[in-house]
């Protein structure tokens, strides 16, 4: 019954993103993309795409980091059109996902405010999507306490903050703490937002946040390995849903090395076939020159196939989150064939996860 | 606020005392079979069941039709900001969800062709009957196919334009199954025809 009364508020919107969705760049552009030799033959290729209007007056020697931030700033313009034109309902699910940015850029101004870092420059990194009111006066505050009473009760964060409040000081291993935990109460408030939407809604996110989930719990595993990270901290910071709750988390929380995550990873058929053939090293998208890929590649490509999927039903909000998940997978691959170019590395160039 | 919740059940609560006594009154005077649902509908003009037929007939079918409508259009306007092609061609499915509405008016003014003043004294006829009760279900029949028609055009139709929007061929193909879902407006229009085939116009008693 949900067809009946969806498209009263969010009709256009979804037309919008599947227009946003078919503008994604094909497996045979990418081809197109990787024979380039140089920067400006990059520049004239991504010319045809919807990413023309945002390079085109761009000086001829084009850096890495200006096609990145150019590119994100298309993202953003599109996300931001779609948030002035949004009505009651689908107006609160897209600030939702804007929470997780805001997540990132709380944590990325209290650490530049501890190493003494210019604040004009860190606003400068944040994320345009997570940007809030208060979010400038971040640099002065040095401890949890201040942050949350000074800044962080006036913003869509302050319920997250509950369970951390009890962190003394900001030191370098903290803020990761803080920085997870934060994250695991906005998944789980967002998953419980979601489900309340009803039907399809509430089961397209619920795939799509369980699986983030997941990939969170094992991220934080291989992360803690060899940090003065306690067994319980780890466990407490493992989100409470996913295909591996409760479960699989007990398990992970006590593992100490690779192999016993891979056989933990296998029990799940999902994962079983992500992992054939991974590499043990969990280094960053590239792994070695023979091809195999790292587990955060493959936790890419398994993002890509459940994000897709999410485009075959309609009336359904989950279409927003899948299409900006697709389109930052897009600006990873296209800076991902940038640095190859510019560094001459072309037998990496490859290791991009094309999407249509 | 929970204000709303008590003011309900207030209500509720109000209602159902205010019945059960009436209830109870009638009851244990001796009055029961003065409570005659029966009765009373026996007792209604037969004008009254047949306008109503013809109201309904013609507002379900409206309501159907915009409902219908809304659904595709705003489909079509968000689909059509970056591929402006489709457009035209996703008119169709506004067109079908309109003929819905124009069903509704065709039965309407048949039949409101049967609607006539009596001025016989001695009141309606039998047949008089019949043509109030006919125009009643023909007209319902007809208003709430054209609403569930209405209905399926509309979100057919939407589910078109977005599959259209993003590779051509698939138009035809999801137009087929729109025009399956627009046969049922067609269905309740031959019911209302059938039923009320045999009616004749209001005389009264001759």
């Amino acid at each position: 019954m949900n067809e009946i009364y969806f498209n009263i508020d969010a009709g256009y919107l979804e037309g919008i993103v599947r227009g946003y969705r078919d503008g994604l760049i094909t497996a045979p552009q990418y081809m197109n993309l990787t024979q380039c030799e140089t920067m400006d033959d990059l520049k004239l290729q991504l010319a045809t795409t919807d990413y023309a209007s945002f390079l085109q007056n761009e000086p001829s020697p084009l850096a890495t980091s200006t096609l990145s931030a150019r590119c994100t700033e298309a993202l953003v313009a599109e996300f931001q059109y779609m948030q002035q034109n949004a009505a009651e309902p689908i107006s609160k699910f897209l600030d939702y996902i804007t929470y997780g940015y805001m997540i990132d850029n709380v944590i990325l101004l209290i650490t530049g405010t501890l190493h003494e870092r210019d604040t004009h420059d860190l606003l400068e990194k944040c994320h345009p999507l997570g940007f809030f009111d208060t979010m400038p006066a971040l640099c002065v505050a040095t401890t949890v306490q201040d942050l949350y009473s000074t800044v962080l009760v006036d913003s869509p964060l302050a319920g997250y903050f509950r369970e951390c409040l009890s962190a003394e000081d900001l030191n370098e291993l903290n803020i990761e703490i803080i920085r997870n935990t934060l994250y695991k109460a906005y998944l789980e408030d967002f998953y419980s937002y979601c489900q309340s939407l009803g039907e399809p809604t509430g089961s397209v996110m619920a795939e799509l946040l369980r699986f983030e989930a997941d990939r969170r719990t094992v991220n934080i595993t291989i992360n803690s390995f060899g940090t003065e990270l306690s067994k319980d901290d780890r466990a407490k910071l493992y989100p409470r849903l996913g295909n591996m709750y409760p479960e699989a988390q007990t398990k992970l929380a006590r593992v100490d090395d690779m192999d016993q995550v891979k056989s933990i990873l296998e029990q799940y058929s999902e994962y079983k076939i992500m992992l054939a053939g991974v590499s043990m090293n969990a280094s960053s998208s590239g792994g070695n020159s023979s091809g195999d890929l790292s587990l955060e590649d493959r936790f890419f490509a398994k993002e890509v196939q459940l994000n897709k999927e999410s485009f075959e039903q309609q009336f359904h909000f989950g279409v927003f989150y899948s299409w900006l998940r697709l389109k930052e997978q897009e600006i990873r691959n296209i800076v991902w064939i940038a640095e190859c170019i510019s560094q001459q590395q072309k037998d990496k160039v490859n290791n991009y996860t094309a999407i249509y | 606020m929970g204000y709303l919740a008590y003011a309900r059940t207030a209500l509720n609560a109000t209602l159902a005392t205010l019945a059960l006594w009436a209830g109870l009154y009638l009851l244990l005077t001796g009055r029961g079979e003065r409570f005659n649902v029966g009765g009373y509908l026996l007792r209604l003009s037969p004008y009254m069941w047949g306008l109503y037929g013809i109201s309904l007939c013609i507002g379900l079918s409206v309501v159907g039709a915009a409902w219908g409508i809304f659904i595709a259009g705003s489909s079509i306007l968000g689909g059509a900001v970056r591929t402006p092609r489709i457009a035209t061609k996703n008119l169709i499915s506004i067109i079908f969800c309109e003929v819905v509405a124009i069903y509704g008016v065709i039965m309407a003014i048949v039949f409101s062709a049967k609607i006539a003043a009596v001025n016989s004294d001695r009141g309606f006829s039998a047949s008089d009957y019949y043509t109030g009760y006919s125009l009643f279900w023909g007209g319902l029949a007809v208003g709430l196919a054209n609403l569930i028609c209405g209905l399926a055009v509309g979100i057919t139709g939407s589910n078109a334009a977005v599959a259209d929007a993003h590779d051509q061929q698939l138009f035809v193909k999801i137009l087929v199954i729109e025009i399956f879902g627009s046969v049922i407006g067609l269905f309740g229009l031959i019911v209302g025809l059938l039923v009320t085939g045999k009616a004749e116009d209001f005389t009264g008693v001759i």
